[in-house]
């Protein structure tokens, strides 16, 4: 059983900089994970301390039952994928395959038999004579995978497999990924996957959860629709989704009836925001998030609506960017390419509704979302 | 038609001018050529006079400015293998190789290890250790020969080899390990972190990735040494005194020594013999020694 947690975790680089400072995470067996966050925020370096290739400063690493801390890195049941591939650069795709292996010192004909069906897994068996310089990217990632799948690890780290690839590729490699993962499960010897990435679509569409960090923090660990329609931080709301979701200062002020200053303008919210606000928040500078699909064109003069200027056009085809110049704030509104009236271009009057059932409301200092329930 | 008459003729102005272009890049090369013959031979001239010289009579070499022998003849290369002492001229190339063999090797060996732990490893005054390396590198040789001569006397290592390869052997040439670092440093770590997720220890690391990537590296490293150990006279001379022991490079000298008159023929052919090896190592490996000291790291 291959659960795994870090706990406490913090890592002190030699010069003195804290890349992590003291995360907790519970990865359950067989759960795929992906960490995202913008480069920076020490997702190498968290994978890196599980994977054993750097040391740990403080807290610690558990897989299954053992704490793995100071344990090397062949001996923690993991298996890891490197962004560069890291074949070895002198050995047939099949010994590159076999490496583990053959150190472990396996019988040969397990070891042939183990090559052969990784080697169907992944569509490689015609590369299985060819060095790593004959091969394409994408032959050379699969390769690598397969290198960490015939270990039959309990765990697989990723370090951002698929970023040295085309776009089209990528795509593919995901669905391959995924589908591995479930296959393991169906048969029945799940694999725990920590996957790196700094790609939300990678992370939306790869994880069963997905862990946000920034700066060596994590700030929040959800489900990918759980992240998305309920982010517990502007933090969270901002990174994930694109194009990512408008965050607006505001006023915010409950007593009577709930009202949003924004600028010059104000907007009375309905039940649907007003009733999720806790109710210490009264008269405080806030964050208004709400994603640019989540506004409606309506007409001039209709009331609780938010007016501004069309100050560029992005059309897309299926649908349109509007970037609108609300109160000096750029806010981007995303219209459906049936719904668009060409008459608004450049320069020209919106008024927008905001859909309040999926805005939230931040608090200004803390980035704390104070409108969940 | 008239279209394609215009046609025709661009067709032939662009033929005339490729014609050109190509005649031009002919005389460029020729010229090129030439010069770099020209300049080739006047610098392998002193061996092609010694190739030449050493098939000559004693006599014709101070007579005969060309490099040309009118009566050609391997009398020096008989004479001179039989050498005035009891032994062969083999058994001097034997002793050149009981010295070289194990420098060769171990210097390769304990190179990589140092080298390894340098470049991939932190340790308490790794800086301290590696400035040191440096400053071994900086310092001349003569500096150190008396009081080395001095341990090897006290060791009794005196009038043996191993004072001739024992040093190099434990990686006590700072260059080579000194240009090994600097080469791993230029390969990336993935590889090697790949293996240690694979399993493998520090040492396995070591032989089954890091080797074959320094391959390139080592092969210059073996090579200097080879040719610098079979270069080598002050070595010799200063710690072998019976003749038996003497390597090549000594027996080269001992001949001038001993005859009043020195067959220089005799010396030339020996001359020519002791350079061969040396001329068949690196023709042999020429295309790794190239790669590894002007590349320094892996290519993508
Ligand atoms: N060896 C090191 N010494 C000191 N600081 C380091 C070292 N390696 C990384 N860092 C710092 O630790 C932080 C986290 O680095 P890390 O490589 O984990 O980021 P990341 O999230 O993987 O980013 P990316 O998406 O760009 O790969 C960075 O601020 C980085 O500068
Ligand atoms: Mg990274």
């Amino acid at each position: 059983m291959a659960h795994l947690q870090l706990k406490k975790l913090v890592k002190r680089y030699p010069n003195g900089f804290e890349a992590v400072h003291g995360i907790d995470l519970d990865v359950q067996d067989g759960e795929f994970m992906v960490l995202v966050g913008p480069s920076g925020c020490a997702k190498s370096t968290t994978l890196r301390m599980v994977a054993g290739l750097e040391t740990i400063t403080g807290g610690e690493v558990r897989i299954g039952e053992r704490v793995v801390n100071t344990l090397a890195p062949g001996r923690r049941g993991i298996a890891m994928v490197f962004q560069n591939y890291a074949l070895y650069p002198h050995m047939k795709v099949k010994n590159n395959l076999s490496f583990g292996l053959r150190l472990a010192g396996r019988p040969k004909d397990e070891i042939t038999a183990a090559t052969a069906e990784v080697a169907e897994i992944l569509e490689i068996e015609s590369l299985l004579e060819r060095l790593p310089k004959e091969l394409s990217g994408g032959q050379a990632q699969r390769v690598a995978l397969g290198r960490a799948l015939i270990k039959k690890p309990e765990v697989f780290l990723f370090d951002e497999p698929l970023s040295n690839l085309d776009a089209k590729l990528r795509a593919s490699m995901r669905v391959r990924i995924t589908d591995l993962h479930r296959r393991l499960k169906e048969e029945g010897r799940p694999a725990t996957v920590i996957y790196v990435t700094h790609d939300q679509t990678e992370a939306m569409t790869m994880g069963d959860r997905i862990c946000v960090m920034k700066d060596g923090h994590i700030m929040q660990v959800a489900d990918p629709v759980t992240l998305y329609d309920k982010p517990e931080n502007a933090f969270v709301a901002g990174f994930i989704g694109t194009p990512e979701m408008n965050l607006i200062p505001a006023d915010l002020s409950i007593a009577g009836s709930h009202s949003l200053k924004i600028g010059t303008q104000t907007i009375g919210l309905q039940d649907t925001l007003a009733s999720r606000i806790q109710a210490s928040a009264d008269n405080s500078e806030v964050t208004l998030g709400i994603r640019p699909q989540h506004f409606h064109l309506v007409d001039d003069g209709t009331p609780d609506s938010l007016t501004g200027e069309v100050s560029a056009l992005e059309f897309m085809g299926h649908e349109v960017y509007l970037h609108v110049n609300v109160e000096g704030h750029s806010l981007i509104v995303v219209v459906p390419g049936e719904e668009y009236d060409p008459s608004k271009v450049r320069g020209s009057k919106v008024t927008l509704k905001v859909n309040e059932a999926r805005a939230h409301i931040f608090d200004q200092a803390s980035g704390k979302n104070i409108s969940l329930t | 038609m008239t279209v394609e008459v215009a046609n025709s003729s661009i067709a032939e102005d662009m033929d005339r001018v490729n014609r050109q272009i190509a005649r031009r890049q002919k005389i460029n090369s020729m010229v090129r050529y030439v010069l770099l013959i020209a300049v080739g031979f006047v610098m392998l001239y002193p061996l092609i006079w010694l190739v030449g010289a050493s098939f000559k009579t004693n006599s014709e070499i101070f007579t005969n400015p060309g490099f040309w022998p009118k009566e050609p003849t391997i009398s020096g290369y008989v004479k001179g293998w039989q050498t005035s002492t009891p032994y062969t001229f083999g058994h001097f190339f034997w002793n050149t190789f009981l010295i070289i063999l194990p420098k060769t090797i171990g210097t390769c060996i304990s190179a990589s290890l140092v080298a390894y732990g340098f470049a991939r490893f932190e340790f308490p005054f790794k800086r301290v250790f590696f400035s040191l390396l440096i400053a071994t590198l900086l310092l001349p040789n003569v500096v150190t020969r008396i009081p080395q001569y001095l341990l090897f006397r006290d060791m009794g290592w005196l009038d043996t080899f191993l004072p001739l390869w024992v040093p190099s052997a434990l990686a006590g040439d700072a260059f080579f390990t000194f240009m090994l670092v600097q080469f791993l440093r230029g390969i990336p770590r993935d590889m090697e972190e790949a293996a240690r997720v694979d399993g493998a220890n520090s040492l396995q690391t070591l032989w089954y990735i890091v080797t074959p990537l320094l391959a390139p590296a080592l092969i210059s490293v073996a090579l200097f040494q080879f040719m610098w150990t079979m270069n080598d006279f002050l070595g010799p001379l200063i710690y072998l005194s019976s003749v038996d022991k003497f390597p090549v490079s000594l027996a080269l000298k001992l001949s001038i020594d001993t005859t009043e008159a020195f067959d220089w023929n005799q010396i030339l052919a020996m001359s020519v013999l002791a350079i061969t090896p040396a001329l068949i190592v690196f023709f042999m490996a020429q295309k790794y020694f190239i790669e590894g000291i002007s590349t320094g790291g892996v290519k993508g």
